[in-house]
């Protein structure tokens, strides 16, 4: 059974985001995703997380409007792949 | 032994600034302001203050602007076309409410609108002091950085060429007392951190309990503050013989000395002449000028320009005696505003002209 | 059609033992939201400086000196002391400060319009006068705050609502390379220009800031990082191609790397 190794994970302020896409092309493992239909009250897209995040920062580093928090976990995690659920 | 010096006026004013607790100060050379900084370069350093020769006057406004925001006494000042350049920085140093003390050396009286009618953009008025000769001079430096600091505003002393180049014995205190102490309003980075930096911005955010970028809030606090300063800042005249007098006689700066005196001789020969020399431009003294000319029948205002201050004395006579120009532009070849008709014989023939 | 991806949650914090690595905002940008616009380049390096002064433990001597632009919407977002400017006049008013407050560490905030047009005086001639404070240039090429017109960093052919049909030499005349003026002076101690249109330039702004603090700190003279932004609105292009944008029309002409290190 394949598993997934996540190392890090983010926290994501959907209402401070303006959909800009800047965090989706700068993320090195491509986890994160813009919404199709779902916007924030002020109308715009954001960001979800796919399994792989690294906790590298770069999501955090580009975003103009402070939306991510980045975490690094103490010992990575195993994401079973198939049986994968939203937690 | 007096303690008086013989001191060109330039230097004078230089040393009444350090003694008030100037320790920054910076200009662009252009006669006859030019000794000016001349002399506070040499002074500056000796008191551990800084002296910037600036590499223009937009420049130089803009260091003057940095340097008190530290809450050090800060100066600066040029002449006449100099001043054009920094109105600018002085409409919006007023609205960052930052005490700044700015010396023009004139060249003629032509600047007397740019001075009091605020000659930047914007709604704004600076406190304007004008001194007619060296002592006065000394003297009115000293309030111009006391009045800068209590009001928080620029102050203007406007000067000209005879101020700035004429010798005259003169007491003038040591540069050597202590700087006043830093208002705590004043910025040093420390409040970084803190949760609450402080900021010092035109556009407001900048004094106790204001927001920031509430422009209109901020520019009705910078109104009512100017309110609040032309109504406490006391405004002073020189008035002289005009209880009796026939005629007034309106003047101001270097050019009200001669009118002064050339009132005291007519009085000697008779003549019932008084003399009104406005000192602070800006709150212009009109109740006094007022009461001044009540009694007479004619003001005539004696300018080295086409005539601007006489606008002033319109307005504060409201009608009350009729207010003739009798000054003009006076220029030598040099055009640095030294008049060949600013002298008492033809001051004296002219007030006789008014009087008939 | 369901959506089969699998989303992790991303609303609180992890359950598992984690590290804090990023925090939102740096402590000392106080105001998160600010109205600049999505995809605007300016916020990500105000960010840079202000990571840069906390890491260096500069937050409580620094006085900023802002100028106006887009970026002017920050002067009241933060933690540091600042000191709010006329269009193009930040280094005169910081001269003014760095030489009353020697031991304080002054930094101005300008963009290129502030800069590289009003203000090419005042930049060179502290740059000339070897001041000891760092200005930080954020250059997106055009009047960002005005709604995108031409500046005298806007490369040849480029478009912008006064260079409709894209800046012409003979019309226009050329781009001024700021970074390139300002490290010919013999007194600019450290001259840096970088981007933050991805993760790796947003790092190398990071890391050309820190020297260029470094060097005021050293006392070794005038100090500038210049960083290209990404202006879509003023670019008129969609936020997702402003960093390739950058790539191909302003860095081309502004060259990113350092051009003068003490």
């Amino acid at each position: 059974m394949s598993t997934i190794t996540i190392r890090g994970t983010v926290v994501i302020d959907v209402e401070a985001c303006k959909g800009c896409d800047l965090c989706i092309d700068a993320c090195p493992p491509r986890v994160l995703e813009m919404t199709d239909h779902e916007v924030n009250t002020r109308g715009y897209r954001y960001p979800r997380l796919l399994a792989g995040c690294t906790g590298c920062q770069a999501c955090a580093q580009i975003c103009p409007d402070f939306v991510f928090q980045v975490y690094k976990y103490d010992t990575p995690q195993e994401l079973p792949l198939d049986e994968s659920s939203e937690q | 032994m007096s303690d008086r010096v013989l001191l060109e006026g330039s230097e004078a004013i230089a040393r009444a600034a350090v003694a008030a607790g100037c320790r920054f100060f910076t200009g662009y050379p252009m006669t006859p302001f030019t000794e000016l900084l001349e002399h506070m370069a040499a002074l500056l350093p000796e008191v551990d203050g800084v002296c910037m020769n600036a590499e223009s006057e937009l420049e130089a406004v803009g260091m003057a602007w940095g340097a008190a925001t530290t809450g050090h006494l800060a100066a600066t000042g040029s002449t006449g076309q100099g001043l054009s350049l920094m109105q600018e920085s002085l409409s919006e140093i007023t609205n960052a409410r930052l005490p700044l003390v700015v010396f023009n050396m004139a060249r003629g009286q032509g600047d007397y609108f740019q001075a009091t009618r605020g000659g930047g953009h914007g709604d704004y008025r600076h406190i304007v002091l004008a001194p007619m000769d060296v002592p006065e001079a000394v003297e009115l430096t000293r309030l111009a950085f006391e009045l800068a600091s209590q009001w928080r505003t620029p102050v203007m002393v406007l000067g000209d060429y005879y101020l700035a180049h004429t010798y005259q014995a003169v007491s003038v205190p040591s540069i050597e007392g202590a700087a006043p102490e830093v208002p705590d309003w004043a910025l040093n980075g420390s409040s970084g951190g803190s949760g609450s930096a402080k900021i010092i911005s035109p556009l407001g955010g900048g004094v106790e309990g204001e927001e920031g970028f509430d422009l209109g809030a901020h520019y009705a606090a910078c109104a009512a503050h100017i309110q609040e300063m032309s109504a406490g800042v006391e405004p002073l005249v020189d008035i002289g013989f005009c209880e009796d007098a026939e005629l007034v006689v309106a003047a101001y700066g270097s050019v009200g000395k001669f009118v002064r005196y050339a009132c005291l001789r007519l009085r000697d020969a008779g003549h019932r002449v008084g003399y009104v020399r406005p000192i602070t431009l800006w709150p212009f003294p009109s109740e006094a000028v007022h009461n001044a000319v009540a009694g007479s029948t004619k003001v005539a205002v004696y300018e080295q320009n086409m005539g601007q201050m006489v606008d002033d004395v319109r307005l504060a006579t409201m009608g009350a005696v009729p207010v003739e120009f009798i000054g003009g532009p006076s220029w030598d070849h040099s055009g640095f505003g030294i008049g060949p008709d600013i002298n008492v014989p033809d001051i004296s023939e002219r007030i006789l002209e008014a009087l008939k | 059609m369901t959506d089969e991806r699998i989303y992790l949650s991303t609303d609180t914090p992890p359950a598992e033992p984690a590290v804090l690595v990023d925090d939102f905002t740096p402590s000392l940008i106080t105001q998160a939201n600010h109205h600049l616009c999505p995809g605007c380049g300016e916020p990500i390096a105000i960010r840079a400086a202000m990571e840069a002064i906390e890491e260096l433990e500069l937050a409580q001597s620094t006085i900023t000196v802002f100028g106006i632009g887009c970026y002017t919407a920050f002067a009241h977002n933060l933690d540091v002391e600042v000191v709010q400017a006329l269009h193009g006049r930040a280094p005169s008013v910081a001269t003014g400060i760095k030489r009353m407050l020697p031991d304080g560490f002054v930094v101005t905030v300008q963009g290129d319009g502030d800069m590289v047009n009003e203000g090419l005086q005042e930049v060179l001639h502290a740059a000339a006068r070897g001041e000891n404070i760092t200005c930080l240039l954020l250059n997106n090429g055009v009047f960002g705050e005005t709604g995108g017109q031409m500046t005298t960093t806007t490369t040849l052919g480029q478009r912008t609502k006064t260079s409709i049909e894209g800046r012409d030499p003979h019309q226009h005349g050329h781009p001024i390379l700021l970074s390139d003026l300002a490290a010919t002076m013999d007194g600019a101690a450290y001259v840096a220009r970088c981007a933050v249109n991805n993760a790796g330039n947003v790092a190398r702004t990071k890391r050309y800031i820190t020297r260029a603090y470094e060097s005021q700190m050293a006392g070794a003279g005038f100090s500038l990082v210049e960083i290209l932004t990404m202006c879509p609105t003023g670019w008129f292009v969609d936020t997702l191609e402003g960093p390739d944008y950058l790539q191909d029309t302003l860095a081309p002409v502004h060259n990113i790397g350092e051009l003068k290190t003490p």
